[in-house]
């Protein structure tokens, strides 16, 4: 088809609207952060700044907050997105093997989704916070089993992260679940009658038939799960409260706004400069995945 | 390998939640498919051949009855120790495995004492698409390939584990006409030098008829006729076999038997002396007629179709149940089309009568 001069005109104007929206709400912000980063002690008040250079990112790699968050981020991506999407899968697999109350089971895996986050978080402080009273589900259960009672919410770094990392594997299952039982779903039942016939193992299936069949939905839940873990904020909050760097249990979306609002806010360009720093990982992280699964494609 | 089938039942229990109805598909078979045959069950969608074919396979588990392979009862293994090949329908090939490894895939599943060492079963592999002819294409995935070749990659997967029996579900129905010739004559080919008994299930009589040694014509779960195809289609047992086999198909009228004549309308078309007076259906195949000027069978000409080696004359009849009445000759008559009638002398073994009420062949 030729393109017109008039048609092209067309073809913006039908653009327009989100590319307005795209240029207001996204490109413009993430060009500004970009900018900020790079303007030494810029105020948002005064629109003044000292001068421009890298100072801002050598601060926030120095910063021990800023490398705590860091090193808490990348644990938490490490073994939850791994972790969730092979529990979802396993989740998947039985539940599409089952007949009778099938629609019960996905409807309760279901449920986490429609949950909100600091309710969720309330639970889990039901299930692991000591208090004065009582030393929480979880100890009780530890102690019956003649374990001594561990503090989860103040307690020991590795106690915390354990319940940070159970916390989001829970509340990412189910949209996972959701994602891998309609893939399982789709795939045609007649690839394992023929393997039936020719007398595969369930695993050999399950590992040369289910697997490469539904790893498109596999590989996508893989790279959303990895963008989510690294802007993971809230569900710490949830559970440690709004002071994070006390608690130690701070990450690097959690730093960020810490340094825009937090008590030791008011600080835009070291802000700017950890947001930048985050897309960066983010991309190079989503990068490698997509060459991944382009290369196991082929 | 002999399949014999005892008293095979196969029921399925109503989807209608309130009010259930059995769906009887397959009842009470009891036949023995001999050994190194190609067979073909035939029949129209939804008669149960397709089910036949799964229960002798195992993937379904038949309601009563029995199957044997030989001298052994099969009935209760599951289809991977029953020594079976199956070629799928829409062939089920592993979109993401390349033809070798489809190939393949069956004899690595091997276990124990079978297990094949890596050169063997590549071997094998090769074996097995050479037969099929298509050792050139195996480096290529199923998407592409052309549907013949899909297919014939299916009968490769499903041979390479020489099995004791290979079934094929409607091996034909996804290609197109001149495919279709053409894979027909390479199943017959294939099933020669393998020499394994071959079950295939069609609703195509055409294609039943052209390859098969022995055909199984069913229709509604039940087994009308089980024969070779030209004696089925000479000696059909009932109306439904004689009407689902041959095209272009039998022409069939309502006739009466009066006084050891078969009549249709006014035309007493035969003698069948040894029949009793009442109403039956006449059938009469497309080449039993002849042209003669005094012929008993009159027809109203509607007109003449010229196809080169034959033609047909196309006729009306009240008393036929089809709008139109077919004559096949050959194209050495000329046919006199400004005329109003035609009439025919009758090929008498061309010619069927059924009973009105059981539509069972009547014999004279």
């Amino acid at each position: 088809m030729e393109v017109t001069g008039r048609n092209n005109f067309k073809a913006w104007l039908y653009l327009l609207p989100a590319l307005l929206f795209l240029g207001v709400f996204m490109v413009y912000p993430l060009v500004d952060v970009f900018i900020y980063s790079f303007e030494e002690g810029y105020n948002s008040a005064s629109q003044s700044f000292f001068g421009t250079g890298i100072y801002n990112y050598s601060y926030v790699l120095h910063d021990p907050y800023f490398l705590q968050a860091l090193k808490n981020t990348f644990i938490l991506v490490i073994i939850t997105v791994p972790l969730s999407t092979g529990i979802a899968l396993l989740i998947s697999l039985g539940l599409n093997s089952i007949k009778k109350l099938k629609e019960l089971f996905q409807t309760i895996y279901f449920l986490p989704y429609v949950t909100n986050t600091l309710a969720v978080g309330l639970v889990f402080m039901i299930l692991f916070k000591k208090t004065a009273y009582s030393d929480g589900m979880v100890n009780v259960l530890i102690n019956a089993f003649g374990g001594e009672s561990v503090d989860f919410i103040d307690g020991p770094y590795w106690a915390k992260m354990m319940v940070l990392c159970i916390y989001t594997i829970w509340i990412v299952m189910p949209f996972k679940v959701l994602i891998l039982t309609s893939a399982l779903a789709s795939v045609n039942p007649v690839y394992y009658s023929a393997a039936k016939v020719d007398g595969t193992s369930k695993f050999r299936i399950f590992y040369r038939i289910t697997l490469p069949m539904i790893s498109p939905m596999i590989f996508y839940l893989i790279i959303t799960g990895f963008i989510g873990a690294f802007k993971a904020y809230s569900d710490a909050v949830a559970l440690f409260g709004t002071d994070l760097n006390v608690a130690e249990m701070n990450t690097i979306v959690g730093y960020v706004y810490d340094m825009l609002y937090g008590d030791s806010g008011g600080y835009p360009s070291y802000a700017s400069a950890a947001a930048i720093i985050l897309f960066a990982i983010v991309l190079t992280i989503t990068v490698i995945n997509l060459m991944v699964s382009n290369r196991t494609k082929k | 390998m002999e399949v014999v089938l005892k008293n095979l039942t196969k029921k399925f229990p109503g989807r209608d939640k309130k009010n259930p109805v059995e769906v009887i598909a397959v009842n009470d078979f009891d036949f023995t498919i001999p050994d190194g045959k190609l067979v073909g069950l035939l029949g129209p969608s939804g008669c149960g051949k397709s089910t036949t074919l799964n229960l002798i396979s195992g993937l379904e588990k038949p309601t009563s009855g029995q199957i044997f392979f030989g001298d052994d009862d099969v009935t209760k293994l599951p289809p991977e120790n029953r020594g079976i090949g199956l070629v799928f329908q829409n062939y089920a090939l592993y979109p993401h495995l390349t033809v070798r490894q489809n190939i393949l895939f069956p004899l690595q599943n091997l276990k124990g004492k079978e297990k094949l060492s890596k050169q063997v079963m590549e071997e094998k592999a090769l074996e097995a698409a050479r037969l099929v002819q298509i050792e050139d294409l195996m480096a290529r995935r199923p998407s592409e390939l052309s549907g013949g070749q899909q297919q014939r990659v299916a009968i490769a997967r499903a041979l390479v584990k020489m099995p004791k029996v290979l079934l094929l579900d409607e091996p034909l129905s996804n290609l197109d006409a001149r495919l279709r010739l053409q894979t027909r004559e390479e199943i017959r080919r294939i099933q020669n030098e393998t020499k394994i008994t071959t079950i295939f299930v069609t609703h195509d009589q055409e294609e039943a008829m052209s390859i098969c040694d022995l055909m199984i014509v069913m229709k509604a779960g039940v087994v009308h006729q089980i024969g070779k195809p030209q004696d089925i289609y000479d000696d059909p047992k009932n109306l439904f076999v004689a009407k689902f086999l041959g095209t272009p198909a039998i022409n069939v009228f309502e006739g009466e038997v009066k006084n050891g004549k078969i009549y249709i309308g006014k035309d007493g078309i035969m003698d069948a002396p040894k029949v009793q007076d009442g109403k039956v259906y006449v059938g009469i195949r497309p080449e039993g007629f002849k042209l003669a000027e005094e012929g008993a069978l009159k027809l109203k000409l509607s007109r003449v179709e010229v196809m080169g080696r034959d033609v047909s004359i196309i006729g009306t009849k009240e008393e036929a149940q089809s709008k139109n009445v077919r004559a096949i000759i050959s194209s050495d008559n000329l046919v006199d089309t400004r005329k109003d009638s035609v009439a025919f002398d009758l090929n008498p073994k061309k010619v069927f009568i059924f009973d009105y009420d059981t539509e069972e062949r009547i014999r004279f």
